[in-house]
């Protein structure tokens, strides 16, 4: 089934998706023009295919769909995300997957700052996001759970893998990255560590997600090195009170 | 060595007490001690915090807790507060953290302002026997409303909460109050025809049951936040800022992180759960619309949502902002606001009184235009009726209580919520010391307390002459300041008494 976004406003739009999933599992929104909220707070196993730029907040809150986004997306994608996917072909903005807590987003290219900041997992919810490209400063700011794999790929020599600030107030989950993270980009917050076997098996798992998705080499990624960020506690400001 | 001095003395009435020892059992900051060698009772004056449950437990009442005698050097400017806090940084280096709300001695403008009633000419109703409306509707509304030719109503009305009367319990998280606390309010809200808010900790699926009378919160962490919590819920706040804390936002320690607070907030056990001080999705007011608009869609424009700020310096022209946000209603939250935990420095020093901030914001709205699109929640310390009185005679349309709803169940002030170990068994997540806290009597009680208060507004409308509650609000002639100067008078919008 397909609407069409064009020019109607988000709520008419969201409208008319939502009537489209009584009668169709998979619908096709054509000429999106930067409507916002698309798939917010739906529930359910359906699938979303968009062509053209959906706006802010897509899938913010939503619970269980799969979008597949041809062409980029614009900021806080996956806001509050509780469980579904979302395929990007192209890049993401600022905010992506902004306190997501579980399923997965996959971006093709870059993302802007703040991606995957306050991610958190409870028990088997763990959420992932992984970025082909590069990613912009607070990289997994005060993140406290999930998995965020960057692997830097199609990176000119002058393009900084990932902005200042990485990993800031981080307490909670792991940072995969494909390459090397010089000392002064990591915050106080982290360590940087050789993967393990264990740690190897999960990028392998978002890997090969990332190459099927996108069309690209599973070994040609995997030829080089990964490091694991991860936080040094999980109480990073434990002892920053005293009690009168 | 400790460089403290106590600040409490333990008395205990030997002719009194009949060491059974209940105070040691129930004293969680070891204030009482049974001595292990002669099982004598003995008293540690420097652990006692005054929360008085070894005063109400004791069965014979032999224990009484005074202000310790021990002083320093009488000194207006190096009183013994500031001494003993240096003295802890220099123990510890932490930021100093408090629990409630501000305790200085900055002006309270409920208490320079009386009340007017009515003597012969304009004849006062008796409550008890007239009609009285305390019945209040919160959420945005239109602009005129239109009928069609057999008077049905034509308007599309945006989403508005009908409240039994105009006071709601503010928010407080399940993580900062117990479970047991929690469930006493909801119960209270429930069997008032009123709202509880489950403050930003998630909502507990015990509260389920209540989802008609809760508020439930999305702050910076957004902890608990998903479909069902949005769905079960008369009312969504968006918290950016709070009274006691204003500009930061929280921690709640790991250690406080145990199974059900790490279920219901959906993070791990243990870890801390630290709320940023910005939303980092909301750095503009066009930004906040984003959220707004977010939650709206989430909820198919079904519920209205209300975002709540601390009263500071420029509220009034932030309020504007709000309301042109699209949100349904604005909350104020006053610098005498309570808190679970906040910096010391930033709970006495940051914000400003709700009174004021919440006299330029009617102004400002009002004369904007604006006032009809949105309802005005007070919030920051209500003590008694007849201070959410004068807060709807200032304009509010409603107010947010907590403190006093917390004194209800048990609370004695001795501001400690930080440390978790809160004897009456509101501000703790031990077994132990939850279990003290029966909610069906706590509900009861809290519930009396909004009965008690919604009686006596009624009596003060009753003997102005009014008789529902929507003729008071932003009736400011009604209020006449006492002792205020002119600045203070201009802006609450008043005239001194005698005027």
């Amino acid at each position: 089934m397909t609407v069409t976004a064009g020019l109607k406003h988000h709520k008419e739009l969201n409208e008319e998706l939502k009537a489209a999933f009584a009668k169709a599992k998979s619908v096709t929104l054509k000429d999106v023009n930067g409507q916002r909220y698309i798939g917010c707070g739906v529930r359910g196993d359906y699938k979303i295919d968009i062509y053209g730029t959906p706006g802010n907040d897509l899938a913010a809150y939503m619970d269980g769909l799969t979008i597949n986004v041809n062409g980029n997306v614009q900021d806080a994608a996956g806001n509050t995300m509780n469980n579904g996917t979302i395929i990007i072909h192209g890049r993401a903005g600022d905010a992506l997957g902004y306190a997501m807590r579980n399923g997965a987003i996959y971006v093709e290219t870059d993302v802007g700052y703040r991606c995957g900041i306050h991610m958190k997992e409870y028990k088997d919810a763990k959420p992932a996001i992984v970025i082909g490209g590069c990613a912009g400063a607070f990289l997994g700011e005060y993140m406290a759970g999930g998995t965020l794999v960057l692997l830097g790929l199609n990176r000119k020599n002058d393009d900084s893998l990932v902005g200042s600030y990485f990993g800031t107030g981080m307490h909670g989950g792991v940072i995969y990255v494909r390459g090397n993270v010089p000392e002064h980009r990591l915050a106080k917050e982290v360590t940087s560590f050789e993967c393990s076997g264990e740690d190897m098996e999960q990028i392998a798992r978002y890997v090969k997600n990332y190459c099927t998705y996108f069309g690209v080499s599973y070994d040609e990624v995997m030829s080089e090195k990964f490091l694991r960020i991860s936080p040094r506690s999980k109480r990073p400001y434990g002892d920053m009170y005293a009690h009168i | 060595m400790n460089f403290k001095n106590p600040e409490f003395e333990i008395v205990r009435n030997k002719d009194k007490c009949i060491s059974c020892g209940a105070c040691a059992r129930q004293c969680s900051y070891e204030a009482h001690i049974i001595d292990p060698d002669t099982g004598e009772l003995k008293a540690e004056d420097m652990n006692c915090v005054a929360c008085h449950r070894c005063v109400v437990i004791c069965p014979t009442r032999a224990i009484t807790i005074k202000k310790h005698e021990m002083t320093y050097r009488e000194n207006a400017n190096w009183t013994a507060a500031y001494i003993n806090q240096i003295n802890r940084q220099a123990d510890t280096g932490g930021v100093l953290l408090s629990g409630m709300g501000n305790p200085q001695p900055y002006p309270i403008y409920w208490d320079r302002m009386l009340l007017n009633a009515s003597q012969v000419t304009n004849p006062s109703i008796d409550p008890l026997r007239e009609p009285m409306e305390t019945r209040t509707f919160i959420g945005a509304k239109p602009e005129k409303i239109e009928l069609d030719a057999k008077g049905r109503l034509i308007t599309r009305m945006p989403p508005n909460v009908e409240l039994q009367m105009p006071i709601m319990f503010s928010a407080m998280s399940f993580g900062s109050i117990s479970l047991n606390a929690q469930k006493s309010l909801a119960a209270a809200a429930k069997a008032c025809g009123t709202l509880f808010n489950t403050g930003e900790g998630g909502l507990h699926s015990d509260l389920f049951q209540y989802a008609d009378n809760a508020v439930v919160q999305v702050a910076s962490g957004r902890f608990g936040v998903h479909k069902d919590y949005l769905d079960k819920s008369r009312i969504i706040e968006i918290k950016i800022g709070q009274g006691a804390k204003p500009g930061i936002g929280g921690h709640l320690p790991g250690v406080k992180i145990d199974e059900e607070v790490s279920r219901t907030r959906m993070i791990p056990l243990g870890a801390d759960a630290i709320s940023p001080a910005p939303h980092h999705d909301i750095y503009s007011i066009e930004d906040l619309r984003q959220l707004i608009y977010s939650l709206k869609e989430a909820t198919e424009y079904q519920k209205p949502v209300a975002v709540k700020i601390a009263a500071v310096h420029n509220s009034a022209a932030i309020a504007s902002g709000i309301a042109r946000a699209g949100a349904d209603i604005i909350v104020l939250d006053g610098f005498r606001g309570g808190t679970g935990a906040a910096p010391t420095r930033i709970r006495d020093n940051v914000g400003i009184p709700i009174e004021l901030a919440l006299a330029a914001v009617d102004e400002r709205l009002r004369s904007e235009s604006l006032r009809n699109r949105v309802s005005l929640v007070a919030a920051g310390s209500f003590r008694n009726s007849a201070d959410i009185f004068k807060a709807i005679a200032i304009g509010a349309d409603a107010v947010y209580i907590a403190s006093s709803a917390l004194i209800a169940l048990g609370c004695h002030m001795c501001q400690q919520c930080h440390t978790g170990k809160c004897n009456w068994g509101i501000a703790t997540q031990r077994a132990d010391l939850v279990k003290r806290l029966n909610p069906e009597i706590m509900a009861e009680r809290a519930a009396n307390l909004l009965k008690a208060w919604n009686h006596e507004i009624k009596e003060m409308l009753g003997g102005m002459g009014i008789n529902a509650i929507d003729s008071l609000r932003g009736n400011r002639l009604m209020l006449r300041g006492v002792g205020l100067n002119e600045k203070e008078l201009s802006i609450l919008g008043i005239k001194h008494a005698g005027e």
